[in-house]
């Protein structure tokens, strides 16, 4: 009789964000062979790019710092960073998997020191910053990155300043010869971690994002509310540098459109109301937060109410309907029509962030046949961990990912079971 | 009790479904606001599409009825292309404006309504618009005196258009027609009845 056997134990959990990393960790602390594959350079995913995640305004580096102590206590578990899936085939049982190791041109013997970078003067897009900063063309990709090593970006592989970076380098960690390495293992499940990513905001053309230089996206605002992000954790407006005074927030920028995502993407209501207090904490400037309803979801609506308090926090109810630009200040007029009472509006702000939605970073990627998803493209069906499954916060992200973890665990148990039965 | 139960029935709206084009659509709308926010009309008239719909569930038939914004509609299309529920709201609002015209609770002297009236009498009368004939029943609307003053302001564009051959003098005198004349009267005959079985108008 012919039936699903799993030819394999291990579990190959797909993305090292918050879900991956605990989904990897729930399975391996249970004893099963995980290996966690990462595109970037890093752990941690866009967590790790929040300022602070409501509802307790923590930093994200304190989770991260107990999950890296679990992932360096455990022999399990196998991080691979750089490394790319670029096909999974076969079925639930017996995936065969296809990696790309990108180079990262450091191995193993780096100790963090620094002294590539400072060998290095060219300068590239910090993709931590959503390219809103820079950083030097080697460099540690984040303060707490896991692994802690530096990477040399490919541009000045080849290059004069590629070889001061090894030059500088006293433990022979640069490599400039590393080249991108294919590898196919095979894994009895795959859970896919693979996250979410920002809505294209240009798309939402009377938003103007794009054109106008203060209209910014929610995870843009993170970074500028962070010390250590670009701006050194001022909320500057891009145009000229100005502290922000009068932010504006536009709720469901690309979600709950039928021109745009057709889902909630659920978390935006509480970002923003979090952003709200980094405006306030940073200075006397004001809030206003224009929504269609604020989905400030389960026992968030107390954090709803402490900011309805604050003095400094307004709220419109309406979707804003266009955004035109003063040039001479760069200031925006955010039109349209108030909800409460039907009143035409044209408001100034000197910055906006589009409290953008969420899309699954696995659009666009080959998934294998027995892989369902829903009409927006999020992963149904239990091997979805976090915000791959649906667009959650990390509270709820890391609930997903443990159930993932059971998921995978009992799946190459009950086939591998079925395996003995025949 | 009976009577604050019936402030709370949708009758209106249930009404607006079966009786206005795409009036199906109207439940569908969440009061966002970008309708009214998007239509370049938005300032100059009193009920923009979002609070027309609003009014429709409150079930305030004789304003919503009376109500001239439906006539404003310029067909700009912009509140359908932004309409986060793809509601088709410009077609709604031509709904709306059909449905209280047949009603006769459309407003009295409503330009657009009056240009709209014209132009399809003007239609039906050969199935094709004769505009020479359009144009003077517009211009002569408010009496003769008026008619002349409009005409004779508006003498250069008359002549270009002549010129153009967008206008021929000689329609004055009947004007030319589909081939099937009676085809085509039988044929909006029969649409009318459709329409009036569908929409419970019994003349």
């Amino acid at each position: 009789m012919e039936k699903d056997i799993a030819t394999n134990q291990t579990i190959l959990v797909i993305g090292g964000g918050i879900a991956g990393i605990s989904a990897a960790l729930e399975a391996a602390e249970c004893g099963r062979q995980v290996i966690l594959a990462e595109r970037n350079a890093l752990l941690g995913g866009r967590t790790l790019q929040l300022y602070r995640y409501f509802p307790k305004m923590c930093h994200p580096t304190c989770g991260l710092e107990i999950n890296l102590r679990r992932i360096k206590a455990n022999r399990n578990l196998r991080v691979l960073t750089m490394t790319e899936v670029v096909g999974v085939s076969g079925r639930r049982g017996s995936y065969r998997v296809k990696m790309k190791i990108h180079p990262r041109h450091v191995n193993e013997k780096c100790t963090a020191c620094g002294d590539c970078a400072s060998a290095v003067s060219s300068e590239i897009p910090n993709r931590l910053d959503y390219g809103l900063g820079k950083t030097r063309a080697a460099y540690l990709p984040h303060a707490m990155a896991y692994p802690m090593r530096y990477v040399i970006d490919p541009s000045i592989v080849g290059t004069e300043e590629g070889k001061r970076a090894r030059q500088a380098c006293r433990v022979g960690a640069v490599d400039l010869e590393m080249k991108e390495e294919t590898i196919e293992i095979e894994a009895g499940s795959v859970i896919w971690a693979t996250g979410w990513k920002p809505y294209d905001a240009s798309k939402i053309q009377p938003y103007g994002y794009g054109r106008f230089p203060n209209v910014i996206t929610s995870v843009e605002f993170e970074r500028l509310a962070d010390p250590g992000g670009p701006s050194g954790g001022r909320l500057l407006r891009p145009s000229d540098g100005k502290e922000a005074k009068n932010v504006a927030f536009i709720q469901c920028a690309g979600s709950r459109d039928e021109n745009h995502l057709r889902h909630c993407s659920r978390i935006c209501c509480m970002a923003s109301l979090k952003q709200t207090r980094y405006v306030s904490e940073a200075s006397d400037a004001k809030s206003t937060v224009y929504y269609i309803d604020i989905r400030a979801i389960d026992r968030f609506e107390d954090f709803y109410r402490k900011v309805q308090e604050d003095p400094s926090v307004s709220f419109v109810k309406s979707k804003v309907a266009s955004i035109s630009l003063d040039e001479a200040s760069g200031d925006l007029f955010l039109n349209g029509v108030d909800t409460e009472g039907y009143h035409r509006y044209a408001n100034r702000h000197d910055l906006v962030v589009l409290a953008i939605g969420m899309e699954p970073e696995s659009l666009g990627m080959a998934l294998p046949e027995d892989v369902v998803t829903d009409s927006s493209g999020f992963i149904e069906g239990g091997f979805g961990a976090g915000a791959a499954s649906s667009p959650l916060d990390v509270n709820r992200s890391v609930q997903s990912a443990t159930s993932a973890a059971l998921f995978a665990i009992s799946d190459i148990h009950r086939i591998s079971a079925t395996e003995e039965a025949s | 009790m009976s009577e604050s139960f019936e402030r709370y029935r949708s009758n209106f709206l249930r009404e607006v479904e079966e009786k206005v084009e795409e009036g199906e659509w109207v439940k569908m709308c969440m009061q966002c606001g970008v309708c009214a926010g998007s239509c370049p009309f938005g300032p100059h008239w009193e009920h923009s599409p979002q609070k027309i719909f609003m009014m429709i569930r409150a079930g305030k038939r004789e304003e919503v009825l009376s109500s001239d914004s439906m006539w404003m509609c310029t067909s700009c299309y912009n509140c359908i292309v932004r309409c986060p529920r793809k509601l088709p709201i410009t077609h709604i609002m031509h709904g709306l404006a059909n449905y209280s015209h047949r009603l006769g609770m459309a407003p009295k002297g409503q330009p657009t309504r009056q240009f709209a009236k014209l132009f399809w009498d003007n239609l039906v009368k050969k199935g094709r618009v004769n505009e020479l004939k359009l144009t003077m029943k517009h211009y002569f609307r408010n009496g003769f005196s008026a008619g002349i003053r409009e005409a004779m302001a508006m003498k250069e564009i008359g002549q270009g258009m002549m010129k153009a051959g967008r206008i021929n003098p000689m329609e004055f005198f009947g004007g030319h027609a589909v081939k099937d004349l009676s085809g085509f009267h039988a044929m909006l005959a029969k649409a009318r009845e459709i329409e009036d079985r569908k929409k419970g108008f019994s003349d």
